[in-house]
């Protein structure tokens, strides 16, 4: 069985106007334990909705509109903020935001806000064992314990704070963890150091199965062993990371990777080829293929025809001229 | 007219923040020269000094030791200074004030110069602006910085120096808030800035895969220090300087091993 399941997601958010906004329209997958999942995607393009939803924390103005998420079978959806923060947060899904700088509060040790995190799941739990908990857990993944849980989180720097809030939202051996972007606020070679904190993570059993989200595709590229790319609130390709990476076949996909840049030999003439144009407003209905506008290889059908996510070359692919 | 002078020239140019035990050296005895219509780029990893540098070459902060000239002259009177050097910064929802709207921040920003040019001029030059960065002018009209997309706010301020041309750039990151489609369009329009312009850039970066793109010579900096400068290709190619293949070897590339693990767990899943 699965352990993460979701199926056939919708969300949308609501305007003020009570226009709906289709952030997230028909997102299907299944990921089995010990797999990483990577979602690649361009800014708006609903990844970060999409966390939103696996977490199954509806906090308005975003709403479900339709479709299921599991967790070892069990559904998520149709919690408050509340139950969702106190039985499924944590131990079922943990998160991993972005900016490290923002999940911690300026005013609170770092051991007082991890300990507000087992406290808030345990009722009843010791101060004291639980600090020693904390001290344990901390340098059974690395970090220099003593030292990083008495900092202020000003007092340490971006990488180590990040590794803060990993170290802090996988304490309770959550079963699916969800990376969103965790490392883009990073230089590189922090980024590396993250990267390398989250696989000893992986290897050393603390948990198992993660998504993974970022914009970066080489970087998923040796992260994820699975590569979905995401446009327009819907996943355009998905297969293994040999097949997304090398042999890409939506054209999305190609434009993305011809976007990219790399310092290797050779490569300075190649330059990187901006996608022209914009994702379509989600907030009107959409006909036929949502990338057909800016589609260097569209052809006259495209507009009209919903474009249907089917196989080709062993991935799936939502293109009818993916061949 | 050609200028004969370098740009920016700094000699054994230090900067140190605080004072006694708990003084911190942000820039350590630099020196280099900046030529007329060069990009160059600075490049490493944070708190290197690299930004410390951008504020010193703004004329923000004054070094604590060495000398610093733009042009042959030390920078005085800020306002006069920024008439010819211009930033682009790495947030642009924190450059532009939320309360008024992009268009009238755009032709605020002609204030700077000596001689406002009459409101009719005004107007076309952000026009052209605006489409020098691929937005069409109606696109933003009344519109505020809050209902715009991080990459369009990006390309506000590079639009804002397509109308103010300045001689000189200072680009703080510009691409660190955006995705990797924007990035490509963003170098887009630096290259863009100089070519029609001829204006003098100065890039600053931790990925040096950008900058070896956009530059025509790389500063790799460490701890404060230079630790190597060079054309693109040679420290690309063949980097002498060990942080510089540190930060080579750190960017994640399709082509090359960069960081494995041990026991990856392949498995396929069933996905639709």
């Amino acid at each position: 069985m699965p352990i993460f399941e979701v199926d056939n997601l919708h969300l949308h958010y609501l305007t003020r106007f009570k226009d709906r906004i289709h952030a997230v329209s028909g997102v299907s997958f299944a990921m089995e334990k010990g797999e990483v999942f990577g979602i690649a995607g361009e800014s708006g393009c609903g990844k970060s909705t999409l966390v939103n939803g696996c977490m199954g924390l509806f906090i308005p103005p975003l709403y479900p509109t339709s479709g299921e998420v599991r967790v070892a079978g069990e559904s998520i959806m149709g919690r408050t903020p509340d139950d969702v923060r106190r039985n499924v947060l944590g131990r079922k899904v943990a998160m991993i935001p972005q900016g490290a700088f923002n999940s911690l509060n300026p005013t609170r040790k770092i051991k007082d806000l991890a300990a507000d995190m087992i406290a808030s799941h345990e009722n009843g739990a010791n101060r004291s064992e639980i600090y020693e908990r904390l001290r344990e857990r901390f340098a059974r993944i690395g970090m220099q314990a003593d030292t990083v849980l008495n900092a202020f989180p000003i007092e340490l720097t971006a990488g180590m704070r990040q590794r803060c809030v990993i170290a802090i939202s996988t304490l309770l051996d959550p079963q699916m963890v969800i990376a969103d972007e965790p490392t883009s606020a990073l230089d590189v070679t922090t980024q590396k150091s993250v990267i390398r904190m989250i696989f000893d993570l992986l290897d050393k059993g603390i948990f198992s199965t993660m998504i993974f989200i970022t914009h970066e595709l080489p970087l998923l590229r040796h992260v994820a062993g699975r590569i979905a790319v995401m446009y327009a609130g819907q996943f355009v390709e998905v297969g293994t990371t040999e097949q997304v990476v090398f042999d890409p076949r939506h054209p999305y996909t190609q434009a993305l990777m011809g976007a990219m840049l790399s310092a290797e030999p050779g490569q300075k003439q190649k330059k990187p080829v901006a996608i022209e144009g914009a994702p379509p407003n989600l907030a009107l209905p959409i006909h036929g293929c949502r990338f057909a506008e800016r589609c260097p290889v569209a052809r006259a059908d495209c507009v009209s025809t919903e474009q249907e996510i089917r196989t080709v070359a062993g991935r799936e692919v939502r293109c009818a001229y993916a061949e | 007219m050609p200028n004969e002078k370098p740009v920016f020239s700094a000699a054994g140019v230090s900067r140190v923040f605080g004072h006694g035990k708990k003084a911190v050296t942000a820039l350590d005895n630099v020196s280099f020269h900046i030529a007329d219509q060069e990009i160059v780029s600075l490049v490493g990893g944070s708190g290197c000094g690299k930004s410390v540098l951008a504020k010193i070459m703004l004329g923000l902060i004054t070094p604590t030791a060495g000398q610093f000239l733009y042009r042959g002259n030390p920078i005085g009177d800020a306002r006069e200074h920024w008439r010819e050097v211009q930033p682009v910064f790495q947030d642009p929802f924190s450059c532009f004030n939320q309360f008024f709207s992009i268009r009238s921040q755009l032709k605020a920003s002609f204030g700077i110069l000596n001689t406002r040019p009459s409101r009719r001029e005004m107007e076309e030059r952000v026009d052209h602006a605006l489409r020098a960065v691929n937005i069409e002018p109606p696109e933003i009209e009344g519109k505020y910085p809050f209902e715009l997309s991080g990459g369009q706010m990006q390309r506000m301020l590079l639009a804002r120096i397509f109308a103010l041309r300045p001689r000189v750039l200072i680009a703080d990151e510009p691409t660190s808030m955006v995705d990797a489609c924007v990035r490509a369009n963003i170098l887009d329009y630096l290259m863009k800035l100089k070519e029609e312009l001829g204006m003098t850039i100065v890039f600053i970066t931790h990925d040096i895969g950008l900058a070896y793109y956009v530059s025509d010579r790389i500063f790799i900096m460490h701890h404060g220090r230079i630790v190597e400068h060079g054309p693109p290709d040679r420290v690309t190619m063949h980097p002498e300087n060990e942080h510089t293949v540190k930060l080579l070897d750190d960017i994640p590339s399709i082509h090359k091993d960069w960081l494995s693990r041990t026991n990856v767990s392949r498995k396929p899943g069933a996905v639709h």
